[in-house]
């Protein structure tokens, strides 16, 4: 991989992050005050569905994880594996694109 | 007289730890103790050393676990509370016989990381005029008194599972180039260093920094490759 995308992946890698301290925060912090006392699926659909601000957090929290994930993934599999040749970047797009997938399926399956 | 036991590593890649025997003295280095067992013990054993006083970067060995350079390291600090010394040869490089690496590789990627200084001056230019506050000469200052001696290189492990990756050094080198008014190559450089096998592979162990004798910081480099990175490629040119 060239420098130009080389770099462009760090910096990618490092705001994602910073999104990602951010994100994971707030969603602890909701998920703690929420079931305090016990929680059904009806009542967290009856706090999600519809709820725009929600929708918005969660889509920025997946895309910042399809971002972050096969990124921070692809050393790992450099070093661990040995795996450095194109087909490693294949794979890792593949992995973006369903965590991008799921992981919006599972936003909009709590909002519509 | 107190004796010191010493562990040499025999042999190139296969090879065995051979024990040996040294009369313990006052203010003994590691090459103290290795040039007595060549001398006086076994005229056989292969290593490395050149001017003794810590500037020629050819003595480095793995001391009790810990790349060094002997000839500035105290048998009195190698040893924590034990008698017994264990020297082998650089990790990260191929053996050529017991404690002799072949260097070639790390001087290589030097190479490959574009070290060398292209200037476009000529004899009949007038001096570069570079300020010795200035920002720039401070950050070539902190990093200049590299002397090859690949301590940083074996200390890596990101070495250890990426072969092609650069080092410490390497990097140290092109950050002193790049910050250097002069150097023409800015661009080719960072090119060079910021790939698969540059500075975004490093993971800021700063197992280097820890180890350096000359006390740099490579991993202050590379982050400073990094930023230097960003400039150059996101913003258009590349």
């Amino acid at each position: 991989m060239n420098a130009r995308a080389q770099t462009y992946m760090w910096v990618a890698q490092r705001a994602s992050a910073a999104v990602l301290a951010l994100c994971v925060v707030v969603h602890l912090a909701t998920m703690i005050y929420a079931i305090r006392g016990g929680l059904s699926a009806a009542e967290i659909l009856a706090r999600t569905r519809g709820n725009v601000a929600w929708l918005a957090f969660y889509a920025v929290f997946v895309l910042a994880v399809a971002v972050h994930a096969p990124i921070g993934l692809r050393p790992v599999l450099g070093e661990w594996l040995r795996w450095r040749d194109a087909s490693r970047d294949g794979f890792l797009a593949a992995l973006a694109i369903l965590l991008t997938v799921f992981g919006m399926r599972a936003v909009l399956g709590v909002f519509l | 007289m107190n004796k010191l036991n010493v562990r040499v590593w025999r042999g190139g890649a296969e090879g065995a730890f051979q024990a040996f025997e040294v009369p313990r003295r006052e203010s003994q280095t590691v090459l103290d103790v290795v040039t007595h067992i060549q001398r006086a013990l076994d005229a056989t054993l292969a290593y490395r050393f050149a001017c003794r006083v810590g500037m020629c970067g050819s003595c480095a060995m793995t001391v009790n676990g810990v790349a060094r350079w002997t000839c500035r390291t105290h048998v009195d600090v190698a040893l924590k509370n034990e008698n017994q010394l264990t020297i082998g040869p650089l990790r990260n490089l191929p053996v050529i016989r017991d404690l002799v690496t072949d260097m070639r590789e790390f001087f290589d990627k030097w190479a490959r990381a574009k070290g060398s200084f292209e200037g476009k001056q000529t004899r009949r230019d007038d001096f570069a005029k570079i300020r010795p506050q200035s920002e720039d000469r401070r950050q070539i200052d902190a990093a200049i008194e590299c002397i090859g001696c690949a301590v940083c290189y074996a200390s890596c492990d990101v070495v250890a599972w990426n072969p092609d990756y650069l080092g410490p050094a390497a990097l140290n080198r092109a950050w002193t180039l790049i910050k250097d008014a002069r150097d023409q190559k800015k661009t080719e450089r960072l090119r060079a260093v910021a790939g698969d096998a540059g500075c975004h592979s490093c993971h800021t162990h700063m197992s280097c920094t820890e180890r350096c004798p000359k006390h740099l910081s490579p991993t202050a480099g590379i982050a400073g490759l990094k930023r230097e990175a960003i400039f150059a490629f996101t913003g258009g040119s590349s």
